[in-house]
């Protein structure tokens, strides 16, 4: 496999891969592949640059950042080792694997709610017990449809959940949703929301304090009704105010109208 | 010349590989322009992406439409061998050099290669 194959086969698999390119300085456009593991494909031209770039390529994969980097024809990359000598730039660009959402509850809210999440570039999963209800056919634009009780799904997974993910439990039944919070609160994940009238969180308080929940800290992850107060009803309505929320809850804004704020836009 | 397929969405690599594979497979050549660094209020940072190959067939979107037909003939340029792979980039500077410019201002830099790697 040539550098581009072994690129696009790992892209493809959703595993974690950089590519660091020169785009200014000798041989441009030369290009190094590099996994968390180190180089798997690829060369910039001499053994000390691929040394230095891999290494700091691997710490922005890590950090999933894009950036363009600096160095000497041999990789020397302190600013007193670059004073008169060939700069060479090399952009480093970062390919994650997708944010995971996960959707329990096979509601008219979650097709919605999936399909919006799609065009956010998430990976996302369906979850139900219910088997008539957790169908391909009812959720075409999920990645995933599964036939499961939660604490089942996040004993088999939970460890992959990241602060870039999302748990979104639309269920409405306390069969279902103390131990989809439950289960969520044991992992890293960074979005925890839970659909039900304001009634309905209470009583949900009650029972998650039965199970031992009842820690601040853990209860202020969970957001309870779910989404953004923009005042909308249908399903579709619904699913943006919660990706509003969750995009909010990331860059911590409060979700006003640009109108009414000064400062920076982004 | 075809031009074809500029979606309005912006995409990035990941999004161009399935037609990357058609264009390899017919022995299409291909360049590959991605942007590498967005000053000011740009339309999306680093990583954006789009290919065109030495048809003229275009797939993929930087910048919502402000930049891409002028991408479309630096890349065709670099491919015939007429300019060598380099940043190219588009807005507005200090000394106007260039005349395409971002909806919504700023300056983009991309990175544009023949895909022989």
């Amino acid at each position: 496999m040539n550098a581009y194959e072994t690129f696009s086969a790992l892209v493809r698999d959703n595993s974690p891969v950089a590519l660091a390119t020169i785009i200014e300085g000798p041989n441009v456009g030369a290009i190094l592949v590099v996994t968390p593991e180190g180089v798997v494909g690829g060369s910039l031209g001499n053994a000390d640059i691929d040394r230095v770039v891999s290494r700091d390529t691997m710490g922005e994969l890590e950090a999933g950042r894009t950036i363009v980097r600096h160095y000497g024809p041999e990789g020397q990359s302190t600013p007193e080792d670059l004073i008169d000598t060939d700069t060479v730039r090399v952009f480093i660009e970062s390919f994650s694997p997708p944010p995971l959402m996960w959707i329990f509850g096979a509601v008219d809210f979650t097709a919605a709610l999936a399909r919006v999440a799609k065009i956010l570039g998430y990976h996302v999963t369906v979850c139900d017990a219910r088997e008539i209800f957790a169908t391909r056919r009812r959720f075409p634009m999920a990645d995933e449809v599964r036939v499961t009780w939660p604490t089942p799904m996040f004993e088999e997974r939970g460890a992959r959940l990241t602060q870039r993910d999302a748990v979104c439990i639309l269920t409405h039944d306390p069969k279902f949703d103390v131990p989809a919070i439950a289960g969520a609160l044991a992992t890293k994940v960074g979005y925890i929301g839970v659909m039900g009238s304001r009634k309905t969180h209470a009583k949900r308080l009650e029972r998650l304090a039965d199970v031992g929940i009842t820690a601040p800290e853990e209860l202020a992850r969970v957001h309870s009704p779910i989404g953004l107060d923009l005042g909308g009803r249908t399903p579709e309505e619904t699913a943006i105010s919660i990706v509003g929320e969750i995009i909010s809850s990331r860059t911590g804004r409060e979700a006003r109208s640009l109108g009414a704020t000064d400062g920076p836009i982004h | 010349m075809k031009r074809s397929n500029i979606s309005l969405g912006l995409s990035t690599m990941r999004d161009l590989l399935d037609d990357i594979d058609r264009w390899r497979t017919s022995g299409k050549r291909i360049a590959l322009a991605r942007v590498v660094d967005i000053q000011g209020s740009g339309p999306r940072g680093a990583g954006a992406a789009m290919a065109v190959n030495e048809d003229g067939e275009v797939i993929g979107s930087v910048s919502g439409g402000c930049v891409e037909s002028a991408v479309v003939t630096e890349a065709l340029a670099i491919l015939s061998g007429e300019q060598p792979s380099r940043v190219v980039t588009f807005g507005y500077s200090d000394d106007d050099a260039f005349a395409v410019g971002l909806m919504c201002g700023g300056i983009i830099h991309l990175f544009i290669q023949p895909l022989e790697w």
